[in-house]
């Protein structure tokens, strides 16, 4: 009942941040410059008939605030206009981008927790020897290394000099997408690996300093053991937070990825839009990456709930 | 942010002889900042060849004598563009930087010592800006105004105020109980002198190590936006402009796209290591006072 309860609420709270984020995603309309109607009228001849079509379809005759009242009543149903450039729904336009940026966000993710769990860990583990400070100097200059810069190194030395990857497009057949993913997905993740490998080291050292973790090393279990079972679960809950927390900025890195890269992808899709002002499409991508951060955020709290039993009897209790 | 850093600084453990001496990654940061502020200023002045000089016919070179990292498509003379590019660069992210951190030391102390509506308005404005990542906002909103270098500094310092100024708030409640101020209070000093003559200097560590800290991510922000052709306008020698702008010359002449690149990651990695290493040893002195 409680539980219920709690992700009832947690839904509520998630719900009001996408009203709230939603007015901004509309008001893109008339912080665009030009008059609402020149913008969605974009390249299209402006024929009276057209812009009474405009008009009557975007309610542009309405005030503003029942304006956006039945654009978020159309948003609901994921329903936000058609491109101004193809013409096409916009939902039809994100979900034909939508497959290459999440393979590319599963594979950035898949890298970071590969790499900065064990590496955090290891720096714990091992710290103040050097080995700590090799991995804590490597996170700095990661997460101080802008991704496009990764992208374009990556790009010299293992696509140009070396010749091991493409340097660009997405790839046909399943290996090819693949070999074409491997590059970009390690541009991407670079920020990522850092700011995990950081949390995890922190929360690896919090965990360490507890008294149940000295009275297993009293009782004389091994150090993997002591590791692997009381640290490592007991840090988990930071680094799910952590992970969570990237993922609300995939969408900003898949940007940088894809222009990068040349890729396919809903990243380059919001440059392309953003650059060809076509707001409909731009409102659509802001409020998916909004309901997936507020998806994500509402995930990572339930994930919490299922890991810690402290947590649960917090929220039953 | 800060609880990271605070924890690394405990973890770390860091003794008082080993706290006296600058390690030397920290010092080779130091000198290559210097050495970066010296380019924004001088660097068009020391550039051996005018960095808009277009020569067509020269075309696309490697190395040569007179071209130390050859040239561009137009024949621009690439160490020059670089060199010239370091103040377009820099100064960006320096402003915000500085008009991120005095006003968020502005709101910051006023919210940590007279609390009332500025606090509730900062921690509000705080929760609801901790999931928005930064650079998808500045993407959208400089592209659906139109882009434009300054404009993209205006939405940046925006963006940075409220978490760097619930840092400042977090300093302020620090000081806040200690027996100075409280001296200070019984001596019936005005909350203005208080604020400003007792508070302000004890906040002010915290203060550079954001302001080292902003200039990093103005940089890696700023230099994005000019990259995707939102930031520094075409032509600009601002390095992520000359890095989109030659990307495409990672075959013919690598340092055209390579020299940029490096600058960036580079000046950015110093900065974080300054700051880091700032933030650092004022959490350790403000640990060893209590």
């Amino acid at each position: 009942m409680s539980i219920a309860w709690y992700i009832l609420r947690r839904l509520g709270v998630g719900l009001l941040l996408l009203v709230i984020a939603s007015f901004f995603v509309f008001c893109l309309l008339y912080i665009s410059p030009g008059s609402p109607e020149q913008v969605l009228l974009g390249g299209r001849p402006s024929t009276p008939e057209i812009i009474g079509t405009i008009r009557a379809k975007y309610n542009l005759d309405d005030p503003f605030l029942v304006q956006y009242g039945q654009w978020l009543l159309d948003a609901f149903r994921l329903d936000f206009g058609e491109s101004i450039v193809t013409d096409q729904p916009v939902t039809t336009v994100l979900t034909d981008r939508a497959g290459p940026t999440l393979a590319l966000a599963l594979a950035g993710l898949v890298l970071t927790i590969v790499i900065a769990v064990p590496a955090g860990m290891y720096a714990a583990a091992k710290r103040n020897t050097s080995g700590d400070r090799m991995v804590s100097m490597l996170t700095l200059l990661g997460s101080s290394a802008p991704t496009f810069a990764v992208g374009v190194l990556l790009l010299y030395v293992f696509g140009v000099s070396l010749e091991w990857f493409p340097v660009f497009g997405n790839g046909t057949g399943f290996t090819g997408q693949l070999h074409h993913l491997v590059l970009p997905a390690i541009a991407l993740a670079v920020t990522q690996i850092a700011y995990v490998t950081r949390q995890t080291r922190a929360a690896a050292l919090r965990v360490y300093e507890q008294d149940y973790v000295t009275f297993a090393r009293s009782r004389g279990l091994g150090r993997s053991l002591i590791w692997r079972r009381y640290a490592l679960l007991n840090s988990s809950l930071p680094i799910v937070t952590a992970t969570g927390l990237l993922l609300a900025y995939t969408l900003g890195g898949a940007v940088l990825v894809e222009v990068t890269f040349s890729r396919e992808g809903v990243g380059s899709l919001m440059l392309q839009a953003v650059q060809s002002k076509d707001i409909p499409v731009v409102q659509g991508l802001v409020a998916f990456a909004a309901i997936t951060v507020t998806l994500v955020n509402l995930g990572v709290d339930l994930v919490n709930l299922a890991i810690d039993p402290r947590l649960r009897k917090e929220v039953t209790g | 942010m800060s609880a990271i850093a605070g924890q690394d600084a405990i973890g770390g453990g860091t003794t008082a002889r080993k706290r006296r001496r600058m390690p030397v990654s920290v010092l080779l940061a130091a000198i290559f900042a210097v050495l970066v502020v010296g380019l924004a200023i001088f660097g068009p002045l020391l550039a051996p060849h005018d960095p808009a000089a277009q020569s067509l016919q020269t075309g696309v070179i490697g190395p040569t004598s007179d071209h130390l990292l050859g040239t561009d498509h137009l024949g621009r003379d690439i160490l020059s563009r670089v060199m010239a590019g370091a103040r377009d660069a820099v100064i960006g992210p320096a402003i915000i930087a500085i008009s991120a951190t005095v006003i968020s030391l502005v709101f910051g102390i006023i919210a940590g010592y007279r609390g009332g509506v500025v606090e509730a308005v900062v921690l509000r404005v705080g929760d609801l800006m901790y999931a928005v990542p930064a650079i998808l906002v500045s993407i959208v909103v400089i592209g659906v105004l139109g882009g434009g270098y300054y404009l993209a500094v205006a939405v940046l310092v925006l963006l940075s105020v409220p978490a760097d100024t619930r840092v400042v708030r977090a300093a302020v409640l620090s000081e806040r109980h200690l027996p100075y101020i409280e001296a200070g209070q019984t001596l019936g000093l005005s909350r203005w002198r208080i604020m400003t003559v007792h508070i302000l200097p004890n906040v002010m560590p915290t203060a550079v190590a954001i302001a080292l800290l902003e200039f990093v991510y103005g940089l890696i922000t700023l230099s994005s936006l000019s990259f995707l052709g939102l930031g520094a306008e075409a032509g600009s020698p601002e390095w992520g402009r000359m890095l989109a702008d030659n990307r495409t010359l990672l075959a013919e002449n690598p340092n055209a796209a390579l020299a940029p690149a490096l600058l960036i990651m580079a000046t950015a990695a110093a900065v974080m290591l300054l700051g880091d290493w700032i933030y650092d040893r004022v959490s350790e002195e403000s640990t060893t006072r209590d």
